[in-house]
């Protein structure tokens, strides 16, 4: 499988935008939206059908399938980012733009698009570390 | 323009544009002619209203956008807050927000529905709109051609003029990616909102494009306007076709590649039913009634005045609309007959972008009807327990004391 050196566990994704980061990975087969899933105050997902629903995201490093719901995003993260009430990075099969951009004006950490399900890959819990600043994004079990 | 020359918000427009046009792709950038920018201090916080204030603050020449700039609904309605229970630092947050935009030379229009309001987008006009109902009709009913441009990106079009091209502005984004079969032709707006959302589960992300079949006569504009908020709600899909009727698909092969094989799904009306019950079930009686999302056309702001007539609503029964519709409202005695009847008529904002979470703790409110499939997408992750009805149903229910019928 060209790009995946399955027994390092180090995945690629084909971009990527801020700096590297290690943290705990928090691993869902669902979508990401600020506005839709979180409470942004108290740092958890609320939105109840959400799989991470009541879980905290501060400080872990999201690895869900697809930005998902509406254009807030864009502001949130930057708002989130400033009260320092938000994941470490977003590891994400599909994005769209509005995580693109709001990933850009807070300066946030995100890498996407995998030849894998990143989902499946990844094991909730692991410590890993990603690297957008790499010559190809990726995403390491550490 | 990178070079700082027209000053440091141009310079930072572009640099943005330029590390997310980077990120999806795109070679170079299109003039747009419109920008619509999120601007609720829901979303912005305190971070986003103090960054739009240092760019206030520079000077005139340095800090006007280049082309039409229009706003989302807003955080509140001023006439209306206390009726919300909205809190004194909301209105500020909002006030110092206005301000702001305004000194960017932004036009307050605080709508969601400026495509049945303002200007809508002819074929083929290259847009930078946010709300993502927005760009979804634009895209599909009227053939504009804009990605979701969130409050940074979309202001930063308005600032530069443009927008980097990727996505939906490249014909061969356009194209369909899968095939919805309709046996079944919604009559109400929240079946309307009910398709949307099924054919956005199937779609599931912002590539997709689905094409519409078997739709028997031709939607109107508000019929168009909940299918496509739903759509984009929960699929985030951006751009949809409906054959025979959009205008880029006369014919299915039109946006379909030779030889290109796409999965088909069917939906019918049991799968319509079968949606509305998962929001309905275990909630017999609510605490308001909510339309909006997106706000009113006059067109619904005569149906629920008619609903009312000679009726009582008993619990809080808030009707979104427009800036622009609302004086219209006003003036062919709709507003009246609403307010008369209990009803609260509120212009310019949103309910879910007016601090929902806050205005449930304040008032006590939990448990929420509304014909708007996208708001009880939406309003759960806000603590509500939403049921999604027929317009005439949460009229029903509010003028009972919020009981639903079995």
């Amino acid at each position: 499988m060209s790009g995946q050196i399955l027994h390092e566990k180090v995945f690629f994704a084909t971009a990527g935008m801020g700096r590297k980061v290690q943290g705990r990975a928090l691993v869902a087969k669902d979508g990401f939206s600020a506005r839709y899933d979180l409470d942004r105050s108290k740092g958890t997902f609320s939105r109840p059908e959400h799989k991470l629903a009541g879980e905290s995201y501060v400080g872990r490093i999201l690895v869900l399938d697809a930005a998902k719901g509406g254009v807030a995003t864009a502001w949130m993260l930057h708002e989130m980012t400033a009260r320092g009430v938000m994941p470490a990075a977003l590891v994400l099969n599909a994005v769209n733009p509005i995580m693109v951009q709001g990933a850009a004006l807070a300066d946030f950490t995100m890498i996407s698009g995998f030849e894998v399900d990143i989902t499946q890959a990844i094991p909730n819990g692991a410590m890993v570390e990603v690297d957008p600043t790499a010559a190809r994004p990726l995403i390491r079990v550490i | 323009m990178r070079a700082g020359e027209l000053g440091p918000a141009v310079q930072w427009a572009i640099e943005h544009q330029i590390k997310v046009g980077q990120y999806l792709g795109a070679r170079d950038f299109v003039g747009v002619s419109q920008a619509h920018v999120m601007a609720d201090t829901e979303s912005l916080g305190d971070a986003g209203v103090e960054w739009l204030e240092r760019m206030a603050a520079l000077p005139l020449a340095q800090r006007q956008v280049r082309i039409p700039t229009i706003t989302d609904p807003r955080g509140t309605d001023f006439a209306a807050a206390h009726r919300l229970k909205q809190q004194p630092w909301m209105l500020d947050l909002e006030r110092r927000a206005i301000a702001a935009f305004e000194a960017l030379g932004v036009l307050m229009t605080d709508t969601c529905i400026n495509y049945q309001t303002i200007m809508p987008p002819v074929l083929g006009e290259h847009v930078a709109y946010g709300d993502t109902g927005v760009v979804i009709y634009s895209n599909s009913v009227c053939g504009a051609r804009s990605n979701f441009e969130g409050g940074p990106s979309a202001l930063s079009a308005g600032l530069t003029g443009r927008t980097p091209r990727y996505g939906y502005h490249l014909d061969e984004h356009r194209k369909a990616t899968l095939d919805v079969e309709v046996s079944f032709t919604p009559r109400e707006l929240n079946d309307w909102g009910a398709l949307g959302g099924i054919v956005g589960r199937l779609a599931g992300d912002y590539w997709q494009v689905p094409v519409i079949s078997g739709i028997d006569r031709v939607p109107s504009s508000d019929e168009m306007k909940h299918f496509g908020a739903a759509l984009a709600s929960y699929g985030s899909v951006a751009l949809f076709h409906m054959t025979e009727i959009t205008p880029e698909v006369r014919r299915i092969n039109t946006v379909v590649s030779f030889g290109q094989r796409m999965l088909r799904h069917k939906v019918g009306e049991a799968d319509i039913r079968a949606f509305a019950r998962l929001y309905v079930k275990d909630i017999e009686q609510v605490d308001l009634v909510v339309f909006s999302a997106p706000q009113l056309s006059l067109v619904e702001m005569r149906e629920v005045a008619g609903l009312l007539d000679g009726r009582r609503a008993s619990i809080p029964l808030l009707v979104v609309t427009s800036p622009q519709v609302k004086p219209d409202a006003d003036r062919l005695g709709l507003t009246a007959r609403i307010e008369a009847a209990g009803g609260t008529v509120l212009a310019g904002m949103c309910f879910y972008q007016s601090y929902a979470r806050e205005m449930a703790e304040a008032n006590g409110w939990k448990r929420l009807a509304t014909n708007s499939a996208k708001l009880v997408n939406i309003i759960g992750g806000y603590g509500y327990k939403p049921a999604l009805m027929s317009m005439a149903a949460c009229i029903d229910a509010a003028c009972v004391g919020g009981r639903i019928a079995s």
